[in-house]
């Protein structure tokens, strides 16, 4: 990845004379100032490996022609099917009322399963020219080998704090290996700037630099993956934080303390112009601690184990901007093509008196099944069982953006309370004059309208609307019982935060690390379905385990990939999985609808930071520290070896 | 993951599979399949026939035989996991079966196919090592005996003749004042192991093996140590252990930075044998 930078190197691309796919620059504060007032100069570096976003399923598609309707059918396992029609068709040259694009359960995707794939194109365009069905089925050879990879990023950090460890001034270089291209819609440049954009994290800073280079190399694409930079980003001010508790002697609780948001202070803007919202920073790690036993472990820390492993600690505070703004701040600011507005969402009171509703995101395993249902509950009392929520397929879905950057529940659940409550209108009209009342002594609980003398199921009223006109008042509408609402989330976003601990043990003859303990203390305001939330939160850190431990892509020198099948790609399974501890913390965000925030990174974003630093903590004793993920046995063995030999000479 | 084409037989009979194998272009033996299923489908293997012998029911029998235990080379891990053949070595092998891959590969992988394919990271390859096994191998020309460790040559290297099938896995009877010892370590549950040690101490009989499994090369028998502790018994590990597995590891082919691992699991093995 330095080698890219180098003039000397052969060009990806010749006639770009460099490397450089983007180089982004952002400063803020009055870092000179700032340096100048600071005692302690604290710098760490840190290189994340390449990795596979390795959803469970490889890629798949079905492509046929419809000669009768002039239509283009494409199935794909894809969890934006509205972009993908989009791009599919610019390539194809084909009008989008020409193509439709279904995506079913997709066999998850993490992220990878995003962009507009080669092998789609070749497929829809090969069942255009033949006029007959086309099949792909992605096998893990091809996966590992073609797909789009993730990470691949090194950051030096500089933090200059004064004698009490509070951080004056941050200073960070990002650099980003994004493979040979960009994957459309996401530009490659997106993982620099949301790697040094947060990387003052949960902290009040007043004064940085940052800088972000992503270079192109003969690898794959690099592609979004959950969690986006952000486990980049966290790593970078978590080093920082137990690297100034260091320096100045205290613990590394207590710096985070020191350097931490208040809520008196929020909402508050952030120096890269963040708007942490809502929540208490301090009171998550507190207790992530607690959830720990921390007093306990430092006692068995400095114990000593019977069998010569050490122990560590290793905590990793942060914040997740989740259902992105679509303004100057949010996603405008990221240069894509597709810049998400208004969510859409259709809801259709049908005749038997049940509900459709119909959303432009795609639910591949977060259960908006469930959640979108709870919603129209909420708004207008129906049985969530009486709810079917479609999406997946361009025919049916309103051209919303889809699933990503942990959006859905805010913006699509925003869309679906929307149209909830426009369609409290229709339906109050129709059955104030069906109870012969007045329209404002109409209440609608329950699944029913209820007037001062008596109710109505909405199955009379869908009754009356598509099959008993004679049973409607006179000045009725045309509208009827179909509705369409949009959400536009409130810009930057939603802020939701996370506590993460870690304990570890680390063999230092073998070098491999186990996770003996880990709690987590997240807040995504108002949890709509707890359950659901647990599991993105456990599955989240089931990619962040993977992260910090496991897995990487790795390449010889002439870029030849290393790791092709899954027995070179080692990914975490259920025998790795600790225990997670976790609880929450509820503070609603006040700039969404229900006070809810996303959740569906939080947990992938945390574990290499702490786990880092656990391992690190378990090292401090011999000097020796990692500083590049996964962090495999041999990678500690040869942390030890180089403390070794630093010692002796 | 799609094999190259090849034809198949389903041997039912010892003698029906030699003859197949023997006239055979290109044919391989499968058991279980657990090896040899992946590199089908990654096409490192493309053989043009493979003769099932998971069936043969000749292969599937133990018996005692005389000082030994003849396991059919079809004998599965899970089945010695289980305790459903006797067993001769106080309790290592199904010890060291319950800790092979998973036990959906348990239930079908064969104790012969495993030792055939040879990954210098398997589990009985280092284990049938250190007990001292052999095996019997059936050819055209009849049967013949080979130590295990004279077996293995190299990675997925074995001295195995044209047309030869493992038949038996003979391991020798341990005496009841044996002890063993064992360590490994894998980047996850159910993967091949980066290091493995066993250590076998039978002070009435054969005295000590200590051997080394790993990646880069075929078990490594380690002669200092078990010199050294065929004359302790399965007392604690002497204070000089760590001078005699380095003595052993010296000609070793080891990756850098691998060295500090496999001296650390070859003393635990020796430390497990008093545990």
């Amino acid at each position: 990845m330095a080698d890219a930078l180098k003039k000397d190197r052969p060009f990806v691309h010749e006639e770009w004379g460099d490397n450089i796919l983007v180089d982004l620059k952002l400063e803020a504060g009055d870092l000179v100032a700032a340096k100048a007032a600071a005692v302690h100069v604290i710098e760490r570096s840190f290189r994340m490996n390449r990795m596979h976003p390795l959803p469970l399923e490889g890629r798949a598609c079905i492509a046929n022609y419809d000669s009768r309707l002039d239509e283009l059918i494409v199935y794909v396992a894809n969890q934006l099917p509205v972009p993908l029609q989009i791009g599919l068709s610019q390539v194809l040259g084909i009008s989008q009322r020409r193509l439709r694009v279904v995506a079913p359960d997709i066999g998850a995707s993490f992220g990878l399963k995003t962009y507009l794939e080669s092998e789609t194109v070749c497929v829809a365009w090969a069942a255009m020219q033949l006029r007959r069905p086309i099949r792909w089925i992605q096998d893990r050879y091809e996966s590992l080998v073609c797909d789009a990879n993730c990470r691949d990023y090194h950051c030096k950090v500089v933090g200059h704090a004064d004698a009490s460890g509070r951080v004056l001034a941050l200073e960070c270089d990002v650099t980003v290996d994004s493979g040979a291209y960009s994957p459309w819609p996401w530009p490659a440049g997106i993982e620099g700037g949301l790697a040094i954009g947060n990387m003052q994290g949960c902290y009040d800073i007043r004064a940085f630099r940052g800088r972000a280079i992503n270079v192109v190399s003969n690898k794959p694409a690099g592609q979004p993956f959950r969690g986006v930079a952000r486990p980049l980003s966290c790593i970078g001010h978590e080093l920082l934080m137990d690297g100034i508790a260091d320096v100045v002697g205290i613990d590394p609780i207590e710096v985070r303390l020191r350097n931490f948001v208040t809520p008196a202070q929020m909402p508050y803007l952030s120096i890269t112009k963040k708007t942490l919202d809502s929540g208490d920073y301090a009171a998550a790690l507190k207790r992530a601690a607690q959830l720990i036993d921390l007093p306990a472990v430092r006692a068995r820390q400095k114990k000593g184990e019977p069998d010569g492993k050490l122990i560590g600690v290793g905590f990793a505070s942060f914040y997740e901007q989740t259902a992105y703004g679509t303004g100057p701040f949010g996603y405008s600011a990221w240069g894509i093509e597709l810049v998400p507005g208004m969510e859409p969402a259709v809801a259709r009171l049908t005749g038997d008196g049940e509900l459709i509703i119909e959303v432009g995101s795609h639910s591949h395993g977060q259960g908006h099944e469930t959640v979108f249902a709870q919603v129209a509950n909420e708004v207008l009392g129906i049985d969530p069982r009486e709810v079917s929520i479609r999406f997946g397929d361009t025919s049916v879905s309103p051209v919303g953006t889809g699933t990503y950057t942990s959006r859905s529940m805010v913006t699509t659940g925003g869309a679906v309370a929307e149209a909830c409550e426009l369609l409290k209108a229709p339906i109050i009209k129709i059955s104030a004059h069906l109870l012969q009342c007045k329209a404002a002594d109409v209440q609608i609980r329950d699944g029913r309208a209820h007037g001062p003398n008596g109710s109505v199921a909405f199955g009379e009223i869908g009754r009356a609307w598509y099959h008993h006109p004679e049973d409607l008042p006179a000045d009725m509408g045309s509208g009827g019982l179909t509705v369409t609402a949009g959400y536009k989330p409130h810009d930057p976003g939603a802020f939701a935060y996370s506590a993460h601990a870690a304990v570890v043990s680390v063999d230092p003859q073998v070098g491999n690390v186990d996770v003996i303990d880990y709690a987590i203390v997240a807040d995504c305001g108002t949890r709509v379905n707890p359950l659901l939330v647990e599991g993105q939160v456990i599955g989240g850190f089931s990619n962040g385990l993977g992260n910090a431990l496991y897995e990487e892509s790795t390449y010889d020198d002439m870029g030849q990939p290393t790791a092709t099948t899954l027995a070179d790609y080692t990914a975490p399974t259920a025998p790795s999985m600790p225990d997670v501890k976790l609880e929450f913390i509820e503070t609603p965000s006040p700039f969404a609808m229900f006070g809810m925030k996303g959740i569906g990174e939080n947990g992938a974003i945390g574990p290499p930071a702490s786990i880092v630093n656990a391992v690190n903590d378990a090292l401090r004793p011999i000097g020796a520290s990692v500083s590049e993920t996964p962090v495999t046995a041999r990678r500690v063995r040869e942390a030890i070896a180089r403390a070794g030999m630093v010692k002796t000479s | 993951m799609k094999p190259a084409e090849f034809s198949y037989t389903r041997a039912v009979t010892l003698s029906d599979a030699l003859g197949s194998f023997a006239s055979s272009t290109l044919g391989r033996v499968i058991a279980g399949g657990q090896s040899l299923g992946p590199m089908l489908n990654l096409r490192l293997a493309e053989p043009r026939e493979l003769i099932d012998v998971s069936r043969l029911v000749e292969l599937r029998h133990t018996r005692i035989e005389g000082d030994r235990l003849a396991i059919g080379a079809c004998v599965t891990h899970a089945e010695i996991e289980d305790g459903k053949i006797p067993d001769v070595t106080v309790g290592l092998m199904p010890f060291v079966a319950s800790g092979i891959a998973y036990r959906a590969v348990r239930n079908r992988g064969t104790i012969g196919g495993s030792i055939a394919h040879a990954d210098p990271a398997a589990d009985w390859l280092t284990t049938t090592i250190a007990l001292d096994a052999s095996l019997l191998l059936s050819g055209a020309a009849g049967q013949r005996e080979v130590r295990v460790s004279d077996f293995v040559r190299g990675a997925l290297d074995t001295a195995i003749g044209e047309g030869e099938i493992i038949t038996y896995v003979l391991v020798p009877r341990l005496s009841s004042a044996a002890c063993w010892g064992h360590a490994k370590y894998a980047k996850k549950p159910g993967d091949f192991a980066q290091s493995m040690a066993v250590a076998v101490v039978d002070p009435e009989r054969r005295g000590a093996r200590i051997v080394l499994g790993q990646r880069a090369e075929p078990p490594r028998l380690m002669c200092n140590t078990s010199e050294l502790l065929a004359a302790r018994g399965c007392a604690p590990p002497p204070p000089d252990l760590g001078a005699a597995i380095e003595a052993d590891l010296t000609d070793a082919q080891i990756e850098v930075g691998d060295r500090s691992m496999h001296r650390a699991i070859v003393a635990r093995a020796v430390q497990d044998l008093a545990a």
